[in-house]
């Protein structure tokens, strides 16, 4: 499961090079999440620019991430092509992820 | 107007090469794009639930067909696997967001499949599960 973290400013970036986040590798995306989420950073973005198709697994893997980060971190998404959107949207999962066009820019000076 | 059949191994990254191929073939490949999205979503989940469940994982063919029915398509999926329960095809309510809840993690899938298409019918026919649906223009 090919995700690249990179920390920036106030932000854990964690980049899907995936493409699809399906059925087929949902599990492994939802264990390789928590293993680059174990440090504290509170702000968690997802970055799926590259991801062209997510299904209903991989909205159960995004929502299982966004859980285990617990109540004092957030989980943010970016860069959702139309046919991600469009499954968070159906679904109302649009409501619980602040969902950015693209990544955001880091701060110059965190915390 | 030619219909495409293919017949899909019952495991996940099997659907998803098979997706691949129905994506690039008359009829799915003629349709606007939202349609088409709509499309590979409601397959997706069609086909990972026949994997999941009809054949709890197990060995397996799925057999698709995909053809015109203006104003969109007509998608029949048959199956040798386990028959759907009794009480038939699910319901598919959305799982509720309560955010004071537990955030659901599945129960997405039927409700996406219902959501977007017509028609949706279920048959169990000499041992066989037989699934199909419309999925329209706009």
């Amino acid at each position: 499961m090919n995700l690249l973290a990179e920390t920036r400013g106030d932000m854990l970036i964690i980049q899907s090079l995936e493409d699809r986040i399906d059925a087929a590798c949902a599990i492994q995306f939802k264990d390789r999440m928590r293993e680059l989420t174990q440090g504290d950073a509170p702000r968690v973005v997802l970055d799926l620019t590259r991801v062209a198709f997510l299904d209903s697994s991989g909205l159960g893997a995004v929502v299982a991430v966004l859980k285990a980060l617990g109540p004092a971190r957030k989980l943010e998404l970016a860069g959702l092509s139309p046919s991600v959107q469009k499954v968070f949207r159906l679904t109302r999962m649009d409501s619980v992820f602040v969902i950015h066009d693209q990544v955001p820019v880091a701060l110059r000076n965190a915390g | 107007m030619p219909a495409t059949r293919l017949t899909i191994p019952a495991d996940p990254l099997s659907v998803r090469d098979g997706l691949r191929h129905l994506i690039a073939l008359p009829p799915l490949c003629d349709l606007p794009a939202e349609t088409r999205i709509t499309a590979e979503i409601v397959l997706a989940e069609a086909l990972n639930n026949i994997v999941e469940h009809a054949y709890a994982q197990g060995r397996g063919q799925i057999e698709v067909q995909v053809s015109h029915a203006p104003p969109g398509i007509l998608c029949q999926i048959a199956d040798d696997g386990q028959p759907m329960p009794e009480v038939g095809v699910p319901q598919g309510l959305l799982p509720s967001i309560d955010r004071q809840g537990d955030l659901p993690e599945g129960g997405f899938g039927w409700y996406l499949i219902r959501t977007m298409t017509e028609g949706l019918d279920y048959q169990r026919i000499g041992g066989r599960n037989l699934l199909s649906f419309r999925i329209n223009d706009g």
